[in-house]
């Protein structure tokens, strides 16, 4: 069982997905019901990674399942080839957590073929998870792509009055970045067959260990950067984003946020950086530039809209400007903090397009105008909208704090800590805009009569909600739970990225960053 | 006397043509079955050429890894030949089970239309099949001929027969260049044997540089670029694509294509190997712009059909990329594709066809409005043909793509496969649009006037399949493929 725990994850929703498509089509709540519960046993069958105590030790690949899968003599080999580690653990326990949530989310929002809905949410989980867990590049080629398809159907058919625009949209530009890095995959490959190495496949372990010559690196790591830097989005290629999140369905937009939008920062940890060690190190400042630039812009495009939905969609882009800032600070606590940051913002921010989807499935729009004093209405959402909103902001005691000061830390400890304190106005600008729509929205005077209708929360809508209000705090207040596990594999990668051990985490942490990390990594170097 | 007719007949060795053979008899019969058949009844012409179309290619099949040469080195069975009568094989038989309703609906159920095409796939065959510049000019011929009287088969309809005289009067102008290049090469060489021809060239490096060699390579090459639609030789195309009978049309982008890339690859691979310098750089150009050609004006299209055939022409260029690289898993890569491509266009073809209504021109984007909700699951078939098209894994024409840009890079064509994939990405558009208009528009008409007859039906199902099949789990044909370029 355990030895294909992580195949069973990935392809149990894809079963799921033919066993959806045979049922009848117009029994909706039967749809939704089969997909709810398929993805809820998905999430049990992920629940023994989260719990195995051996991600605080060993920062290697683990539960890894390996299987020749198409080889053709003295040309190819790719193999079915997975496995996670501390780091993808996360990302895959955030998506295996967000799709029942989103599937709940739809019980109302989609009426029109929830067959073919619930069939490509099914089929996104499977890309998803198995982009995570890939350890082949060829194979994870394959998963990235496979997530544009139901995505791309997601927005385009269920999506609002723009949607066939944002769909083409986001399907052609993610599309393009990926050809690239297919370039640049099959380069790599030939690289490592031509330096005489014995590869197995297009096994990135392999390829970790591959010395290219550092100009090389620098072509191939553009077209791997520009890959993920679309699918970020980072400053100046996010303009897809904007449309797709605002077009796309509650549903869409919370995978889009919680999970997808992870796949490309989850891209430079995993291959664009370690892979190419010496470019990583020559392009830092522009990276770390376009993040600063990411989280201001985001911040301040927010701050201008009228849009609840385009609001947050432009949060996204400065809170992934905190991701992309913590990663290339190349520290523990930067890294870490990053990838906690990548959870953080799947909590949250799925929270906040739920919390946004919630309002439009009552008023059926998301002007900021058009509401006003809804908290005297609905107390029960405006404490819950709260919530959410200040663990975006980062308020102490919420997941949101305890990621963007890791990084802000890391960010500062780093040889570029200038770019840390004009990062730090990105979370002045969240506190603004949040808030400030925070007060349009709920407080003021209840005047417009569509609002004086509204009803609170439903039992289902809480549901939906309040396993994210756990994580809020949890990791607010206790992240050790998720830190521990992920600190040996960012030790690893720090080393495999900066060809150094990494420098340990400092002494002067925030209170709410638990005392682990105090001490020096004591776990680098396994798996060598 | 007895030693020599024994002699003569060894040489002749009836084996290396036994695939034409069987079929060319095939066809006869069928010509004089459907002589003595009722007007109007073509089923069982139809029915028959599908068997005919698996006995040759189980009588093909036969012959791998186990080369047979015959008439005096005029012909091969050998594994290559084999691969691409396979590719021919499949794009006749997908072609037809989509017709026999379709000339129906259009008001040409004659069938003379099988035999016709069963003679295009001998003269194909044969291409694939000849060691010698006059056989490969003979199978050049007879597929010509035969797609000639195809293109123009609807002899009441002024579009059809603009298509039949245009294909004719530039076929024919394309078919004398090609002559006149086999002229020039065989005076240099003295030899029309593409073997003794590679040979003379290596025995004689200066005569590589003979203006008159080259002269006869360039023609040559014009001949076979032609009847692959690679620009600048493609103006043809638009027209006739459009006015042929569109199963037809879906045969010669697959079929006839893959024959005139079999017969360039072995010329120019066997025997003007020698003048590789010159016919590569060349070959990179026009690849790149047939790529950019093809796409752009795909884009424009509102007619899916014709924005299926404007995109072959872009098709044909991913293929010359892997010509470029003329590196084993290039070369292999192009014979891959060919299969592929046979398999996701004509299927995508086949939807399409269905979806149309009689006077087939009338078929819009807007025409496919809302077909996602109406037929659901031939919209899901036809987009994964679609999907296979853009090269979005895992369907065949991703790993197709796959292999021959890793052809390209292997030789080191960077450049080369970055404009292959932006190029592809090109095409995203036009593709995607179909799925647009599937999928995100609402349904104007209720498609009511489709009915799915077990023809199309297999046609379609097998397509996907193999489609999704050769995207998988492409080993097994990668393999064969490279074992066809072996020997």
């Amino acid at each position: 069982m355990s030895e294909h725990l992580l195949s069973l994850m990935t392809f149990f929703p894809l079963l799921g997905m033919f066993i959806v498509l045979m049922l009848p089509k117009d029994n909706g709540g039967l749809l939704k019901g089969a997909t709810l519960v398929f993805t809820l046993i998905t999430f049990v069958i992920s629940l023994p990674l989260a719990l195995d105590p051996v991600f605080k030790t060993s920062g290697g690949m683990h539960y890894t399942e390996f299987a020749e899968w198409i080889s053709v003599t003295n040309y190819f080999q790719m193999n079915y080839s997975v496995g996670i580690d501390g780091i993808s653990l996360w990302l895959v326990m955030l998506t295996t957590f967000i799709m029942p949530i989103a599937v709940l989310s739809t019980w109302q929002a989609v009426t029109k073929n929830v067959k073919g809905y619930m069939a490509l949410m099914l089929l996104l989980e499977t890309a998803m998870l198995g982009a995570f867990i890939a350890l082949d590049l060829f194979l994870f080629y394959i998963f990235w792509e496979l997530m544009l398809i139901p995505m791309y159907f997601m927005i385009g058919i269920w999506g609002g009055a723009n949607r066939i625009y944002a769909a083409v949209k986001f399907f052609i530009y993610t599309a393009v970045g990926s050809l690239l890095m297919l370039v640049a995959i099959i380069f790599i490959y030939y690289t490592a067959v031509n330096s005489g190495m014995d590869i197995s496949g297009f096994s990135i372990t392999d390829f970790y260990n591959l010395s290219i010559d550092p100009e090389l690196q620098k072509w191939l790591f553009l077209a791997f950067a520009f890959s993920f830097a679309i699918k970020v989005p980072m400053f100046p290629v996010h303009t897809w984003l904007p449309d797709a999140h605002t077009e796309a369905p509650t549903a869409g937009s919370v995978i889009l946020a919680a999970v997808m939008l992870k796949m490309g920062t989850y891209g430079y940890v995993r291959f664009a950086m370690p892979l190419f060690p010496e470019a990583t190190q020559s392009f830092l400042p522009y990276m770390t530039a376009l993040a600063v630039i990411g989280i201001v812009y985001g911040a301040l495009v927010a701050m201008m809209q009228k849009d609840v939905k385009k609001l947050v969609a432009y949060s996204s882009v400065s809170h992934l400007g905190f991701v992309m800032l913590g990663i290339f600070a190349l520290n523990t606590i930067g890294v870490s903090g990053a990838v906690l940051q990548m959870v953080n913002h799947g909590i949250s921010t799925g929270a906040l397009f739920l919390i946004v989807g919630f309002i439009y499935e009552r008023r059926h729009t998301r002007l900021i105008s058009e509401f006003g004093g809804l908290s005297k209405q609905m107390p029960v959402f405006a404490v819950i909208f709260m919530i959410v909103t200040l663990s975006s902001i980062g308020l102490p005691a919420t997941n949101g704090f305890v990621g963007e000061f890791m990084i802000l830390l890391g960010a500062y400890q780093s040889e570029l800590r200038w770019f840390a304190v004009v990062s730090t106005s990105g979370v002045i600008l969240a506190a603004v805009y949040m808030l400030w729509m925070f007060q349009r929205v709920m407080f003021g005077k209840l005047d417009n009569p569509k609002n004086q209708v509204l009803k609170d929360l439903n039992l289902r809508e809480l549901c939906v909600i309040m396993p994210l209000l756990v994580f809020v705090f949890w990791i607010g207040v206790y992240p050790n739970t998720f830190l521990e596990k992920m600190t040996p594999a960012i030790d690893q990668m720090i080393e495999q990225v900066s060809g150094k051990q990494p420098i340990p985490m400092p002494s002067a942490v925030p209170a709410a960053v638990p005392e682990h990390v105090e001490a020096p990594a004591v776990h680098h170097g396994h798996g060598h | 006397m007895e030693n020599l007719v024994q002699t003569a007949m060894q040489n002749i060795n009836f084996a290396a043509l036994m695939p034409s053979i069987v079929l060319a008899c095939v066809a006869m019969v069928m010509l004089l079955v459907n002589a003595f058949s009722k007007r109007g009844a073509t089923a069982h012409v139809a029915g028959m050429s599908l068997v005919g179309l698996l006995a040759t290619g189980l009588v093909a099949v036969r012959g791998w890894n186990n080369a047979q040469a015959g008439f005096a080195g005029h012909v091969v069975l050998d594994n290559f030949a084999i691969f691409f009568t396979i590719v021919f094989l499949v794009s006749a038989a997908l072609t037809i089970l989509m017709s026999d309703n379709y000339l129906k609906r259009e008001g040409y159920p004659v069938g003379e239309y099988y035999p016709l095409i069963l003679f295009s796939t001998v003269g194909a065959m044969l291409m694939a099949s000849g060691t010698d510049l006059m056989t490969i000019f003979l199978g050049l011929e007879v597929l010509s001929v035969s797609l000639y009287v195809l293109a123009g088969f609807f002899r009441n309809q002024r579009q059809s027969n603009e298509a039949g005289l245009k294909y004719f009067l530039l076929g024919a102008f394309s078919t004398g260049f090609l002559l006149y290049g086999m002229a020039l090469i065989y005076g240099v060489a003295g030899t029309t044997n593409l073997v003794d021809i590679g040979a003379f060239f290596q025995a004689f490096p200066a005569a590589l540089g003979n203006p008159v060699a080259v002269a006869g390579m360039l023609l040559m090459g014009t001949g076979f670029l032609f009847k692959i639609a690679i620009a600048p030789f493609h103006m043809w195309t638009p027209d006739v694509y459009q006015g042929s009978p569109t199963p037809i049309t879906a045969f010669m982008s697959a079929g006839p294509k893959a024959a005139a890339f079999s017969a360039f690859m072995r010329i120019f691979l066997v025997s003007l190997i020698g003048m590789q310098g010159t016919w590569t750089s060349l070959l990179w150009v026009l690849a790149v712009l047939t790529m950019i050609f093809g796409n752009f004006i795909a884009l424009n299209q509102t007619n899916p059909k014709r924005m299926l055939a404007y995109s072959s022409i872009a098709h044909a260029g991913y293929a010359l990329v892997g010509l470029v690289a003329a590196n084993e898993i290039g070369v292999s890569g192009v014979l891959y594709y060919m299969l592929a491509y046979a398999f996701m266009n004509i299927g995508a073809f086949a939807v399409l066809i269905l979806i149309g209504k009689q006077g087939e021109e009338n078929l819009t984007l807007q025409g496919v409005a809302g077909f996602g909700y109406k037929r659901p699951l031939l919209a899901v078939l036809l987009s994964i043909c679609l999907f296979s098209l853009m090269g979005i894994p895992p369907s065949a024409g991703f790993s197709g793509k796959f292999y021959i840009f890793a052809g390209a890079l292997n030789a080191g064509y960077v450049w080369l496969a970055i404009l292959g994939v932006l190029n592809s990405a090109v095409s995203l558009y036009y593709y995607l649009r179909v799925m647009v208009f599937m999928y995100f528009k609402n349904p104007e008409e209720d498609f009511s006037w489709i009915q799915l007859k077990p023809g199309a039906t297999i046609c379609i199902v097998l397509s996907v399949i193999a489609v999704l099949y050769m995207g998988l789990l492409p080993s097994g044909i990668m393999s064969l493929a490279r074992q066809a370029i072996l020997g």
